[in-house]
């Protein structure tokens, strides 16, 4: 919200500095976001008075004796047409600072430091200038927007700083407002809080205004009352359209308003003084004297002010007059009953509109305005009332027509007087965790005009008519002490009432903690990707039509197409970081997400969907192989004192000879696989990207935590090492199921070695694998281990026609 | 025989010194002391020859050149071993400069490490940690949460809907509601979780994480919320770290702050990170609004409690010095890299 301080000073006496008023706002809650200085660039500047003039012969320069008063007299020579003797002007004198123009005098293309220096031979020590050349415009002081000089007035002291003296001191802040205080919205709403944090009272604009005693044949009805709880109309005549003071554009034009005429300018100027949307309609032009407040009837149309045709629905307000609709309620009024310069009879309306009508309607058809946001933001029914009345006092101070006796005021509920309430000031020391001296708190209370009043335990006030936000609890009332009173004097405490509590992880977060852990020790990086992702990832990974994962939950308000559905699969974001990180010249990474995927039971979602914590591991770079990337759940496996099985299968998007199925307790728990070739070929990868993704919601119960310790044996263990010939079809975990189910000693079998040669034949591998025998209760001999392996190769020849090397 | 015991003597002494290793020195020594073919064996052996009445002394005489050659090829043996050991060592010497063998560690990803760090904090404090869903209902994220349909607050956060009803939770407090329907007081919860809103810029993302904190029991005021906003700061960004509450709005939470800790990079003088102000905002916090605990079934009469959110990608960046956010959803090898546990 715009304040210029100048404007607050109407309503407050602010005695001290802009950077003082910011600290003490800041501390009550309001935040200056932005100290907006009007001539912040401009320096050195002071009032000079052209004492002689001569033009140089055949040029338009002339060269003029300019008196600054104590600075001196100086040389100065400027081609302005409207250069006079007699006249003042702003005089920059060497060293000063004022903005640079284009050629056409209008557009600033910087800022430039005054330099002593010679036109046409003539010595020129200084500048006279425009308007534009301070930053000025009309709107914010007369004559400022004439291409020649700014005139300056003639009681201006000679040598004195021009800024206070054309409104170039001004200081604007730029201030957020919490949504909670719609009430400050308004230069007097800020007002209120800067008078009360100054601790000096506030002073209301002049409301005053003289009836003609007019009465009219008209008629306002709301049809509507639950979307206009308040509709105030006033009736002005004998209307004069003309141009409104400089003193009301200037303040309009600082806080970015455009003057228009008396009567719009006014209506913009309650709208800033008190945030009070105001709307003037051409009284000729609403038809059968009357105003309906309704909901618009389907199809029908309304073009607004700015020539836009809208076709409406019974879900949007419309102000009509007996025929058609003249305004689109809270946004914008219609092109049909517009002020015009011929405008001679009005009628305003101040209203209060359902703030949620006024959003979705404005959203709906695309349209807004100064007021759809004010409304938005929420109008209370004490600013409909009071800017009536000052639109009305500044319709008669302008002299831009007389106003009536006709002064209609529906209302759903009339407040405008504040409610009472009365609260324990036990209860606000609970809150608040300190006791606030009662002077401090009927200080602050009075200062923010809630009345206060305290008996014994009662503290009662009086809630401020436009403070809607105040419910009836003291928790309201403790917040406006504390804000005003300062949250210095909170004595910090550790929660000494409260209970001792047990806190910390649940052992199944305790879990995937672990999981993190292991994978970071395995190498594997984590990582975090957007909960949602693009259609295309869906197509990416060849997914096929009827895959379950392409019943993926879809965003209504994607902020793109890409990030438009919830994820189904954590894989495609995985191909997309090997992706990028390859692109980028990193040649290889090892990633780990563990994350949400989202199953709808319908669609669209009419009850919570399941969230899925699903494990992806992404390998990428010219180290790694099928067996690196297996490292990673067998190192999950080992640390949860699980065991993975892993099956050939088959995966769209991976390698046909390089994809395994994994499972765990019989049951498939997750995919491993390289990424197909048309796939890098597709993503211009080229380096080996293995993936794995596993439903970690079925594996975390398997996941045993509880460890049993095995006596260890006594005896020595023996190792033998055998060396077989199988078919190239038999898989070392067929084989290996085998040796191991063949010998209950045998507590280890693993692989070592696989060899292909002529010599062992077409079709064969030998396949060297570690045996482990560990005795429990005698020494093995080894006669003993030579009968187990007998058995062993007797039991792999009868299977797999396997033959020892 | 002495003659024969100082001829052996005498080989022994000039042959030993030739051997650089214990195994040629060991074949040496078998000519002299093996069991059967040694020198020195074999004149034990001639001893019968030796008439009766000189055999004990040239037994002993024997005797003691065997000691003597025993003991000499023992230090010599000793000698030679350390010499090849020491051999052994030069020959293995490493350029001890020369990169290790790599076994590369991964790391934790920021948030994470954030997120350990408060939750140890928080979870020494006796709080739960709750984790909610992604996917909420219009009700337990806004309207239970004192944010009606028609409450401008909703226009503070962008948000995007799955469903008339369904929507991607804008902020972890909707788990407050489900945890305070459940359990009664005391409750004191910690609730990490990912959070969207539909803002998409340098300093926005549209997924973040935020870390929800609630208190509700009896006797709980602002001074217990600084007081455990003091001791956490400290503990996530240093002693003598201070906090400042000023007034704020949040529809769930009356009286509403925005706390703000001293900078910790230039103890609030004033520098780069905290824009010269010597603060830094890092957390929004408030006594819990009462139509909240009303929604929930809990007295407000006989209740209070606070209720604090942070972003946790913020404090990530505040602590790491990371400048953009979307670097943190990225995986860049490079980036992850930098981090440790």
């Amino acid at each position: 919200m715009l304040a210029p301080i100048s404007w607050l000073k109407e309503y407050v006496d602010i005695d001290i500095s802009p950077k003082e008023l910011e600290e003490k706002l800041f501390s009550a809650g309001f935040e200056v976001e932005e100290v907006v200085e009007l001539g912040k660039d401009i320096s050195g500047v002071v009032v000079g008075l052209v004492e002689e003039c001569s033009l140089i012969p055949d040029t338009h320069i002339s060269v003029c004796k300019v008196n600054c008063g104590e600075k001196g007299t100086f040389q100065i020579c400027c081609g302005a047409d409207n250069v006079r003797v007699g006249k003042k002007f702003p005089a920059a004198l060497v060293g000063a600072t004022v903005y640079a123009t284009a050629k056409d005098h209008v557009t600033i293309e910087g800022v430039m430091t005054i330099k002593a220096g010679k036109l046409r031979g003539e010595e020129s020590c200084g500048m006279l200038c425009s308007g534009v050349e301070l930053g000025l415009k009309e709107e914010l002081y007369p004559g400022a927007g004439y291409m020649g000089l700014l005139e300056l007035p003639d009681d201006a002291p000679l040598g004195e700083d021009v800024k206070p003296i054309v409104g170039l001191d001004e200081v604007i802040f730029d201030i957020g407002i919490t949504a909670n205080r719609p009430d400050c919205q308004s230069i007097l709403g800020m007002a209120r809080e800067v008078a009360a944090v100054l601790k000096k009272p506030c002073r209301l604009p002049d409301l005053s205004y003289n009836e003609n005693g007019e009465t009219l044949d008209f008629t306002v009805t709301v049809e509507a009352p639950e979307l206009c709880p308040r509709y105030i109309a006033h009736a002005v005549n004998n209307v004069k359209i003309a141009p409104s003071p400089a003193w009301m554009q200037r303040r309009l034009a600082l806080v970015g308003c455009s003057a228009i005429s008396n009567v719009v300018d006014i209506t913009n100027y309650v709208l800033k003084e008190f945030g009070q949307p105001m709307h003037a309609f051409d009284r000729r032009d609403l038809k059968d004297d009357a105003i309906v407040v309704r909901r618009a009837k389907e199809g029908e149309e309304i073009t607004t002010l700015d020539e836009k045709t809208f076709t409406l629905k019974p879900e949007h307000l419309v102000i009509c007059d007996r025929t058609r609709p003249v305004a689109l309620a809270g946004i914008m009024g219609g092109l049909n009953s517009e002020i015009k310069d011929s405008t001679t009879q009005i009628l305003f309306e101040a209203a209060k509109f359902a703030r949620d009508s006024v959003r979705k309607t404005g959203r709906a058809l695309g349209q807004s305005s100064d007021s759809s946001a004010r409304f938005e933001k929420g109008v209370d029914e004490f600013s409909t009332v009071m800017g009536m009345r000052r639109a009305l006092h500044l319709m008669e101070e302008l002299g831009a027509g007389e106003v009536t006796s006709y002064h209609v005021d529906v209302a759903v509920n009339p407040v405008v007087q504040g409610k009472p309430l009365v609260v324990s000031l036990k209860r606000i020391q609970e809150i608040l965790g300190v006791t606030v001296p009662e002077n401090e708190i009927l200080r602050h209370l009075e200062a923010l005009s809630f009345e206060p009043d305290i008996r014994g335990d009662s503290l009662s006030v009086m809630m401020p008519p436009w403070r809607e936000d105040i419910d009836n609890s003291a928790a309201d009332i403790a917040e406006e002490i504390i804000r005003s009173w300062g949250y210095e004097h909170i004595t910090p405490r550790f929660l000494d009432k409260a209970h001792v509590t047990s806190g910390g992880r649940t052992p199944e977060q305790k879990k995937a903690m672990k999981l993190k852990n292991v994978l970071c020790r395995a190498g594997y990086n984590e990582s975090i990707f957007y909960s949602f992702f693009s259609p295309k990832d869906l197509d990416m990974i060849r997914l096929p039509e009827d895959a379950p994962e392409r019943r993926a939950i879809r965003l209504m308000n994607p902020l793109t197409e890409d990030l438009s559905l919830m994820r189904t699969t954590l894989t495609p974001s995985m191909i997309n970081c090997a992706v990028r990180n390859l692109r980028r010249g990193n040649t290889e990474g090892r990633f780990f997400e563990l994350a949400r995927i989202f199953l709808p039971k319908a669609l669209p979602l009419t009850e919570y969907p399941e969230e899925r914590q699903t494990l992806c591991i992404g390998a990428f770079g010219d180290k790694e192989t099928f067996f690196t990337a297996k490292a990673a759940p067998e190192a999950v496996a080992k640390a949860f004192g699980i065991s993975f099985t892993y099956q050939k299968a088959q995966r769209p998007h991976l390698h046909p000879g390089m994809t395994a199925e994994i499972l765990c307790g019989g049951k498939v728990v997750g995919v491993i696989g390289k990424l197909s070739y048309e796939i890098c070929e597709e993503l211009a990868i080229e380096k080996p990207v293995f993936l794995t993704e596993m439903d970690y919601e079925a594996l975390s119960p398997l996941m045993d935590e509880k460890m049993r310790y095995q006596p260890i044996s006594k005896f020595p263990a023996e190792l033998r090492d055998l060396a077989l010939v199988a078919d190239e079809a038999l898989t070392c975990g067929e084989i290996t199921e085998a040796i191991a189910s063949s010998c209950k000693y045998l507590t280890r079998v693993s692989l070592f070695d696989v060899y292909r040669s002529e010599a062992i034949g077409e079709g064969k591998k030998s396949m060297a694998f570690n045996l482990v025998f560990t005795p429990t209760d005698h020494e093995f001999t080894a006669d003993e281990i030579d009968k187990y392996v007998q058995k062993i190769l007797k039991k792999l020849s009868f299977l797999y026609q396997i033959t020892l090397r | 025989m002495k003659e024969k015991l100082e001829a052996i003597r005498r080989e022994i002494e000039e042959g030993i010194g030739a051997f650089d290793s214990s195994r040629a020195l060991y074949e040496f020594r078998k000519t002299f002391l093996d069991n059967k073919e040694g020198k020195i064996s074999q004149l034990m052996k001639g001893l019968k020859d030796v008439p009766k009445e000189e055999r004990p002394a040239v037994g002993k005489t024997i005797n003691e050149v065997k000691e003597w050659a025993l003991a000499l090829f023992e230090e010599t043996d000793r000698k030679l071993h350390t010499l090849e050991l020491q051999r052994r060592c030069e020959a293995e010497a490493v350029d001890v400069t020369e990169p290790a063998e790599e076994g590369t560690v991964g790391a934790l990803h920021p948030n994470t490490l954030v997120q350990n760090e408060l939750i140890d904090i928080f979870a020494s404090m006796g709080f739960e940690i709750f984790e909610g869903t992604e996917i909420e209902t219009d009700y337990y994220n806004f309207t239970a949460l004192n944010t009606p349909e028609d409450h401008p607050a909703r226009d503070m956060q962008d948000t995007f809907y799955l469903s008339p009803g369904f929507l991607l939770r804008t902020q972890t407090s909707a788990g407050q509601v489900h945890v305070m329907e459940k359990e009664k007081p005391p409750i004191k919860i910690l609730s990490p979780g990912k959070v969207f809103r539909s803002d998409d810029d340098a300093t926005h993302s549209p997924m973040f994480t935020q870390m929800e904190g609630l208190v509700v029991d009896r006797g709980i005021s602002v001074c217990d919320l600084q007081g455990m906003l003091d001791l956490f700061s400290q503990k996530i960004f240093g002693e003598g770290v201070k906090t400042r509450l000023r007034p704020s709005y949040f529809p769930f939470t009356e009286p509403s702050v925005e706390v703000d800790v001293s900078c910790f990079e230039c103890g609030g003088k004033g520098c780069k990170l905290c824009k010269g102000t010597g603060w830094i905002e890092v957390l929004g916090a408030g006594m819990v609004n009462r139509h909240v605990l009303e929604n929930c079934g809990i007295d407000p009469e006989e209740y209070t409690g606070f209720a604090f959110g942070m972003g946790v990608e913020r404090i990530a960046m505040l602590k790491y010095g990371i400048n953009n956010i979307k670097t943190l959803f990225e995986s860049d090898t490079r980036f992850a890299g930098q981090f440790r546990d």
